[in-house]
């Protein structure tokens, strides 16, 4: 009904924009009547002037005894508002428009949370009427008294103003009233604000806000509203930028920033496919008989093609030491992969590598070729290359850095170990013996994989360790030398769409750039050029795909192809630097700049700061009730003992989930022991097992904390915590986003809603259902469906489980083993902060 | 038979004793053909020859500059009399497939580097400094002689120059720059210290146009591969080698000189238009107004050369005075009034004219009193509507 008396009202405010509080015309043109215009100051003229300005809400109950609140929460706001109106409508001409009441129902008709607010600002108001005042006077003729009631030029403000003031004028207006309520309070913290207060144009009047308040009140408490809704408009802003992301303005094309690898002009003599495939079947027979990686037979070759030789022996104690635990760790494409040799949880094994010198450079430089060798007989393909690439490469006099062939066994664990001894560092608890020979620093890295004689296409992986990526111009060298070769090369098994200006090619990047985004936020390393980043060593890792398609290429072509690129990278005189170290990738030849990417994150987080930004001027005004000096007549409210949101209410649960966290990080490997004697499993499955109990057992907290939580200020107890858990979160988001984005936007999109939401008010078990679905448990879970879905290859639900708890396991020891730190960020970082909202939820 | 006149006096060249000793019946031709004898006033030839960029990738710089010093040398200036800098060692580069080489065609067709190369200035001696300090002489006094630019007012210099440049600037060794004004400044230095007859500048860089454009000493002729705002583009890409061998310009430039003797009669004219358009991508630029002779008389041997001149004639020719020689000169070359009054250094050209020739435009600002102005409406407005006495609240 009245409703239609509202619309036209801000309509009209909109086509008057001198009604910002300039022009003391157009009070009647809100849900009032005009009469009251002039009826309000005789009515109530003895009303303080350090009144409240009537959006400040919250500050209103402080001034009841405590012993009330509950009581006025429950009040059927409908009563009040008829008094409300009566009293207003002093002059009898609110009958205008019916019923006094029903027209102040009817504008604060907006959310059943800010009706009771509204409820108490009446309460406030008539209470305070009969005080004397405490602000500067206000003379009839001050011009704020003139002015049109609150609630029509908020309105106004928030139909013109749109996005940018809109959502914050709420607080700020709240805050604006603040100091204004006498000499006795000091500077609130808010007077940092101060210049923004110009946004909250409207002091109080406090006369008119009485005369006003029923539906002055109703269409001020509207304004909350509309910081959820800017806030679900930067939500959705923030996802349509990463949709967006794919489109040619934003995705541009590649190119090589770095002037010594300026053009793919080299001659490529490489012709020793025989050679390397003669090389890879007696590697693959002296394999199958050592059952080992052939390190005799693996010296002797690289001798006899003219290389400095030496070997490294390793060995790595795992952290769940027993057979089971292959049956979780994945591979690279999320199959379980091959078997590794572990005898009681310790791995072993011997890294060959040979160095070629260069013949007029002295040994400070110098690029990697590597090939990964796990227990089975796979990329053997790729020793034979690497063999024959190395016995071309011996013949050329070029070369300006020293090329280091390696071969290392267990895939990336002799990797780390050759790495790590490489440097003299030790980060992970590896055990090596030290190099003999070392020849400078190193460049550039290129690890290869290879397992058939054939290959139908390249596919190239970037995303390293803890989401490092190489520098573009290394997959830009790639990518030239695809192309010169007429080479198929793939990104993420995708191939590359043709025409960007269409639909069809940024939809097909679509997919590469959410899978690129999934696999970079998993912080795996994928491929054992995932562990050089971490070293600063541009690398990435090309595999031959030998599928069904007609054409196929063979060890020659892409033996030509990493001649070329070596050859190139031996023309660098710098470090690669030149070009982005922080890209996404919709297709090989097209990447995203970080410059571009980082908006859709910052609108997602933008929601996190906008709602904390609320609950404190909610909090911050509660507060100001409370040191209103208690010497001041009438009816002073008896300070609670404390803030109410002392820190004592705050220390306990966010002390409990920060344990809670502790327990998921340490325990599942701790007390597998325990777990294996106890219950029949294995120790693998006992981690992951005891992952997820302790994980699903933080939900119980709420309770917990419940006991241990005085509970005198209950609303503002939850707002207390939620304000410090959206903080905890936004910084948190923020800073994985600037480290591994792919990680942050994918937390922000799937934790900010529900963070945005939890309260313990309203639909709960909807609350309660969304924030369980956005835990990062589920968050894990629902990617990998995302991940094999956008591989076209889906799971059922049952894969999907067991995938999960292959994953899980899988993220334990790959923290323990390369030092990657998805589970420590989660376990330690988000899960206590999502468990705060957890808490929040179930605040009682 | 000889007969001695007065003004075998004036006569002081050895030249000009030679061509005095025969005979006095002079036909007119033989007079043309003295003064032909005469048109350029140098007696020696000197070549600054710089490459200011390192790093494999820029190869061809250096192969520009080994190209040109092997077209001098060739054409008979001494080592003693080029000044070669060379900002890296390409030829003993560990990346050179072809050790002690540098080709300037590719499949190793013309080897530039020679087995006789002196180079004066290397690697990190290129720098802008020593470059300023070789062109003025103001050289510490332990710098040996093969260091140095020894040239005097009767010397040609030619001044090659090619590397990484923009607008205004050409970049050495990828730590500094020498500007247009700094070269304009340095030549005009070595005029005063009458330390060259003429001078031919050629560079081969981006935005070569822009190095020149400054200029404001007498005598200079400029060349440059490419107008301001245009790339100078590489040339002879060597998949064996793995980079370019050589820029489009030098490429044609060297073409050309391989075509010239001591004896050819090739004038500047056939130079500036070496490499068109076509060829080069970019366009060459040339400079003459400064120059005081007509390019089409200047030999290219004139600076690319040491070229004694040696006439046999059985004639006797009547020289004119000095004066007489270079008023009649500059009347062929058809040169103002006022330069023919005695030289004077440093106003003999309007200076300030071709320093200031394209005025910078300015950026369009708004006038400080409108935002003044604007301000001071805003807190108008500001005030009009809320009153001072709201001001604690703001602050």
């Amino acid at each position: 009904m009245t409703s239609d008396s509202c619309g036209p009202s801000s309509r009209l405010y909109l086509a008057a924009p001198d009604q910002l509080g300039l022009l003391s015309s157009g009070c009647g043109a809100t849900c009032l009547p005009p009469g009251r215009c002039t009826a309000g100051p005789t009515l109530l003229g003895a009303a303080p002037s350090g009144l409240p300005n009537p959006l400040t809400s919250c500050r209103l109950h402080q001034h009841r005894p405590p012993s009330s609140r509950p009581l006025l929460w429950a009040r059927a706001p409908s009563a009040l508002d008829m008094r409300a109106g009566a009293s207003v409508s002093g002059t009898g001409s609110a009958g205008e428009r019916g019923s006094p009441g029903l027209t102040g129902a009817a504008c604060g008709h907006r959310g059943g949370d800010w009706r009771r607010e509204r409820v108490r600002r009446w309460e406030r108001v008539r209470s305070r009427a009969a005080l004397p005042r405490h602000g500067p006077p206000v003379g009839p003729g001050s011009p704020a008294r003139a002015r049109p009631p609150r609630a029509a030029p908020q309105r106004a403000a928030v139909v013109r103003t749109g996005l940018g003031e809109a959502g914050t004028r709420g607080p700020w207006t709240r805050a604006a009233g603040g100091p204004m309520r006498g000499p006795h309070r000091g500077p609130g913290p808010l007077q940092l604000l101060a210049p923004l207060r110009l946004l909250a144009p409207f002091r109080s009047c406090p006369l008119e806000a009485l005369r006003i308040s029923g539906p002055g009140l109703a269409l001020g408490s509207g304004v909350p509203m509309q910081d959820s809704g800017f806030s679900v408009l930067s939500y959705v802003a923030g996802i349509a930028w990463f949709l967006a992301l794919v489109f040619p303005p934003l995705t541009q094309r590649t190119y090589m920033s770095e002037n010594a690898m300026g053009s793919t002009m080299v001659e490529e003599q490489f012709a020793g496919g025989d050679r390397a495939r003669a090389f890879a079947r007696d590697f693959a027979a002296h394999r199958k008989k050592s059952g080992a990686l052939p390190v005799a037979w693996l010296e002797r070759t690289m001798r006899s093609v003219g290389l400095e030789v030496y070997t490294q022996s390793f060995s790595r104690k795992l952290p769940f030491p027993d057979e089971t635990h292959e049956r979780y760790v994945l591979g690279e494409w999320g199959v379980p992969g091959p078997r590794k040799h572990l005898e009681g949880g310790m791995v072993s094994g011997t890294n060959v590598y040979g160095i070629l010198r260069a013949p007029r450079a002295a040994s400070t430089e110098s690029l990697v070729l590597t090939v990964p060798c796990g227990s089975d007989s796979t990329n053997s393909q790729a020793v034979g290359l690497l063999l024959a690439l190395a016995a071309h490469f011996r013949g050329q006099i070029y070369w300006a850095k020293d090329i280091i062939f390696l071969v290392t066994e267990h895939d990336l664990l002799g990797t780390e170990a050759w790495l790590e001894a490489y440097h003299d560092v030790n980060v992970t608890g590896m055990q090596s013996s030290p190099l003999q020979g070392r020849a400078g620093a190193i460049q550039a890295a290129v690890a290869l994989e290879l397992s058939s004689d054939v290959v139908t296409s390249l596919d190239v992986a970037v995303e390293g360790l803890n989401g490092q990526l190489p520098n573009l111009d290394l997959l830009n060298l790639f990518q030239t030398f695809c192309q010169k070769g007429g080479l198929l090369c793939t990104l993420q098994g995708k191939l590359q769409p043709q025409d960007w200006t269409s639909l069809d090619g940024p939809l097909q990047g679509l997919q590469t750039l959410l899978l690129m985004v999934l696999r970079q936020a998993s912080g795996r390393p994928h491929g054992s050029h995932g562990l050089f980043l971490r070293y600063r060593v541009e690398a990435l890792t090309l595999r031959g795909i030998n599928s069904f398609r007609q054409y196929k290429y063979d060890l020659v072509a892409v033996g030509k192809a990493l001649e070329g690129m070596f050859r190139k990278l031996n023309h660098l005189l710098e470090r690669l630097h030149q070009s982005f170290f922080l890209y996404l990738l919709p297709g090989l030849s097209r990447f995203v700049s970080i410059g571009l990417y980082m908006p859709a994150v910052g609108f997602l987080l933008l929601v996190l700061g906008l709602k904390a930004l609320e609950l404190w001027m909610q909090l911050h005004e509660a507060g100001m009730g409370l040191e209103e000096p208690g010497g001041a007549p009438g009816p002073s409210v008896p300070l609670p003992p404390s803030q109410g949101v002392g820190l004592a209410s705050l220390v306990a649960p966010l002390l409990i989930s920060q344990a809670m966290g502790l327990a998921l990080y340490v325990l599942p490997v701790l007390g597998q022991h325990v777990a294996t004697q106890h219950f029949p499993v294995a120790e693998a499955e006992a981690v992951v097992l005891t992952l997820l109990a302790i994980y699903a057992a933080g939900l119980a907290l709420p309770h917990n904390t419940h006991r241990v939580v005085s509970t005198q200020a209950p609303d503002r107890g939850w707002m207390a915590l939620k304000l410090v858990a959206l903080i905890y979160l936004a910084l948190q988001l923020g800073c994985i986003a600037l480290t591994n984005f792919s990680l942050g936007f994918l937390l922000a999109t799937s934790m900010v809603p529900a963070a945005a939401l939890a309260k313990p008010h309203g639909p709960r078990t909807l609350y309660a259902a969304l924030l369980v679905l956005t835990s990062p448990a589920a968050m894990l879970l629902g990617s990998l469906f995302l991940w094999r879905e956008l591989q076209e290859a889906p799971l059922s639900l049952a894969e999907g489980w067991q995938l999960f708890l292959a994953a899980l396991a899988q993220g334990v020891l790959e923290h323990h083993t390369y030092g990657a730190l998805l589970f420590p960020l989660l376990s330690l970082g988000l899960y206590p902060c999502w468990l705060l909202f957890w808490n929040v939820l179930f605040w009682k | 038979m000889a007969v001695t006149d007065s003004l075998s006096r004036a006569a002081s060249t050895l030249a000009a004793v030679l061509l005095l000793s025969f005979g006095s019946v002079a036909a007119s031709h033989i007079e043309d053909q003295a003064e032909q004898f005469f048109r350029s006033g140098h007696t020696n030839n000197w070549a600054v020859l710089v490459c200011t960029s390192r790093f494999w990738f820029n190869y061809r710089h250096v192969a520009n500059t080994l190209s040109v010093y092997r077209s001098v040398k060739r054409l008979g200036i001494p080592d003693s009399h080029i000044v070669l800098m060379l900002a890296d060692d390409m030829a003993c580069n560990p990346r050179n497939p072809k050790p002690a080489t540098v080709f300037s065609h590719k499949n190793m067709e013309l080897n530039v580097y020679g087995d006789d190369v002196e180079v004066d200035y290397r690697s990190y001696e290129v720098t802008v400094e020593n470059f300023l300090r070789v062109l003025t002489g103001r050289i510490p006094p332990s710098t040996p002689r093969s260091k140095r630019l020894l040239s005097d007012d009767r010397s040609n210099i030619l001044i090659y120059m090619t590397g990484h440049g923009g607008n205004g600037f050409l970049k050495f060794q990828d730590s500094e720059e020498i500007t247009n004004i700094e070269l304009a400044d340095a030549f005009e230095q070595m005029w005063q210290k009458r330390r060259y007859n003429e001078l031919l500048f050629i560079i081969d860089t981006c935005q070569g146009a822009s190095m020149y454009e400054r200029f404001y000493s007498p005598n200079i002729m400029a060349l440059a591969s490419s107008q301001v705002g245009e790339d100078s583009l590489s040339h002879q890409p060597d998949p064996a080698i793995g980079v370019h061998l050589m820029d489009r310009y030098t490429f044609y430039v060297l073409e050309f000189l391989e075509e010239i003797n001591p004896a050819s009669q090739t004038n500047m004219n056939d130079l500036f238009q070496v490499c068109p358009k076509s060829l080069c991508v970019s366009t060459p630029g040339h400079r003459t107004d400064l120059f005081q002779r007509d390019p089409k008389n200047v030999l290219i041997t004139d600076f690319f050369g040491s070229v004694r001149k040696v006439e046999i004639t059985t004639e006797t020719i009547k020289l004119q005075q000095d004066s007489e020689i270079m008023e009649s000169s500059y009347k062929e070359d058809q040169m103002d009034e006022e330069l023919m009054e005695p030289l004077k250094y440093a106003e003999q050209l309007p200076v300030a004219q071709i320093i200031h020739q394209k005025p910078k435009l300015k950026d369009w600002h708004p006038p400080g009193g409108f935002i003044l102005g604007l301000w001071a409406l805003i807190i108008m407005v500001f005030f009009k509507t809320y009153g001072i006495k709201h001001m604690k609240f703001i602050f």
